[in-house]
């Protein structure tokens, strides 16, 4: 449905990105292209890179070379700040709520560059329509909610700064099977009513259903890259990140 | 006085200094949550607002037992002392953290904290040599009024320190809880990379944390020269060590951790030197924070890992 090569209206793109933390070269002349309205996933193995360009484009990592554009203007250089106000937004690693604060001070926090308006209880109702328990959760710690309950604060968390594009990672780890599911259902539903987003995932199985397009990384470089279709049946990633073996 | 008089009245100038002790922590404890940093500097920015508050309370004429003013016009002029010394020690926070602190950003190791005892001495060596070394008097401008329970008195002098000490820790939680800043900065607390990427402006917030913790220890400065009735370029180091190691005895980075280990030194302090002796004071409050520090390594009320996870 979406082409893989519509680079001219991209809403987050790469050009040949290269990072480094000190001498370790991670992402080595990485593309990427994702278009407004899709679900990208970026597989790869430990230690690839698939953080480190989340913390690219969230601009906590800065590229050592190469172009990052969001809607068409370079961001590379701006602030982390700058980036949340013109539409990007986390859901982080292991979640990273703020424990101590409670579950309705999370979801202000993922507002924090916005004026508490109207539109701020506007997405606050769309968050608790979402996630009913969430609502029913407000006023708790969110240091002690489950897994599965903290992932719904972390993707409510990100929608309240009503943003454009979504940076997932890992939004399945350490979650049960049936919390795995309840989440890549809610990330179908809020791409249905147009949210982008570019997940990074090792459940490549659960990935691929939902996904669009999906990018392959390995030691940093984008090795393959197509539709999360022609990913389901290509051998070398059914036997690397399905778990099956190739069929020679 | 009886001996229950003496205890009483003990836990009342206990309470003064703990409240005292409590302002200067929680600077301590303030930068500490927000960055990991011990900040040596906070000593003398403490002992500086009491040079302050006494410069401004002299310029109203307000010296020695004075008792020139009374009524509105005294506590008008004593808020002013007050608010200058917080404003004026926030602003050399601030400074400090500008022009020491930031440029060391991202830099690992003790780089920072060794800064900020250099700033220490420039404070304490700048004071010395504009000041003087000679102690000076503090004004008792106060009327001496007083209040009996049982034997022991309560002075209007504590009702002052008690008043300002609950207002501005009441107001520093109202802050953290409902202001925005307040919020970014328990946030950034918590989990300063995930803070940043909700699009807080953690450099900002280390400033917040700079001026709130330091105009506290403003009016810690100001709270010592009305309690002692002197102040010197050495409190930094006497009083500033014991509210250091209240901060550290209650939890270093948690707000109510300073105010309850600021409360048990001022209460030591006072009590041991009534029972035992003055000389035995800090033998038993270090005593007392490495029992802590054994049992309780994140203090009474820290936690044993901050959640960065
Ligand atoms: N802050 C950092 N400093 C130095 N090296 C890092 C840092 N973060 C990640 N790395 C290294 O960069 C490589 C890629 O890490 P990352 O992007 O987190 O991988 P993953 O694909 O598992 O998410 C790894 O070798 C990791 O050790
Ligand atoms: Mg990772």
């Amino acid at each position: 449905m979406l082409d893989a090569t519509t680079s001219s209206q991209s809403l987050l793109e790469f050009r040949d990105v290269n990072t480094h933390y000190g001498d370790l070269h991670v992402l080595k002349d990485v593309n990427y292209n994702i278009a407004a309205g899709e679900i990208v996933c970026l597989l790869g193995g430990n230690a690839c890179g698939k953080s480190t360009t989340m913390k690219t484009i969230m601009g906590v990592v800065r590229p050592t070379t190469g172009t990052v554009l969001f809607d068409g203007k370079p961001i590379e250089k701006l602030s982390t700040a700058e980036r949340v106000k013109r539409g990007l937004a986390p859901v982080l690693e292991a979640r990273r709520l703020f424990p101590r604060m409670t579950v309705y001070e999370n979801l202000e926090m993922g507002a924090y560059t916005r004026k508490k308006g109207p539109e701020f209880l506007e997405d606050l109702e769309k968050v608790y329509t979402l996630f009913p328990r969430v609502k029913e959760r407000r006023s708790q710690l969110s240091g002690t909610l489950s897994g599965g309950e903290q992932q719904m604060v972390a993707i409510g968390r990100a929608l309240m700064a009503r943003p454009r594009l979504i940076c997932m990672d890992e939004p399945s780890m350490g979650l049960s099977p049936l919390f795995v599911e309840q989440t890549f259902e809610i990330i179908q539903t809020i791409n249905r009513q147009g949210m982008t987003i570019f997940m990074v995932e090792q459940n490549a199985n659960m990935a691929l259903q939902i996904a669009h397009r999906a990018y392959v990384l390995q030691t940093g470089k984008v090795v393959l890259s197509g539709s999360a279709a022609e990913m389901r049946v290509n051998p070398v990633i059914r036997e690397a990140y399905l778990g099956e073996l190739a069929v020679a | 006085m009886t001996a229950t008089d003496l205890l009483v009245q003990q836990i009342i100038n206990g309470v003064s200094l703990g409240a005292m002790y409590a302002l200067i922590a929680l600077g301590f404890t303030l930068v500490y949550g927000i960055m990991e940093l011990i900040n040596f500097s906070h000593f003398n920015v403490f002992m500086v607002g009491s040079y302050i508050a006494l410069y401004v309370l002299e310029a109203f004429g307000i010296s020695g037992q004075s008792t020139l003013m009374s009524g509105w016009p005294l506590v008008g002029v004593l808020v002013v002392a007050l608010l200058v010394a917080m404003v004026g020690c926030g602003f050399l926070g601030v400074v400090i953290e500008r022009l020491s602190l930031r440029p060391l950003r991202g830099v690992k190791g003790p780089s920072a904290m060794i800064t900020t005892i250099g700033v220490s001495y420039i404070l304490f060596n700048l004071v010395l040599l504009f000041l003087g070394t000679d102690t000076k008097n503090y004004p008792n401008p106060l009327p001496p009024l007083t209040f009996a329970i049982g034997g022991a008195v309560l002075r209007l002098r504590e009702i002052l320190i008690w008043v300002i000490s609950l207002a501005l820790m009441a107001g520093l939680y109202v802050f953290t809880r409902r202001s925005k800043m307040g919020k970014a900065m328990r946030a950034t607390a918590q989990d300063p990379d995930a803070a940043r990427m909700m699009g807080v402006e953690v450099d900002r917030v280390i400033m917040t944390a700079f001026f709130l913790g330091s105009a506290l220890a403003g009016a810690g400065g100001m709270i010592f020269g009305l309690y002692y009735n002197f102040t010197s370029f050495v409190i930094g180091y006497s009083a500033g060590l014991r509210a250091f190691t209240a901060a550290v005895l209650g939890g270093i980075g948690n707000v109510p951790g300073a105010m309850l280990g600021g409360m048990i030194i001022g209460l030591i302090e006072t009590l041991s030197g009534q029972v035992v002796a003055v000389r035995w004071t800090d033998v038993i409050i270090f005593s007392l924070l490495v029992l802590v520090l054994v049992f309780r390594p994140a203090g009474l009320l820290g936690r044993v890992a901050p959640n960065k996870s």
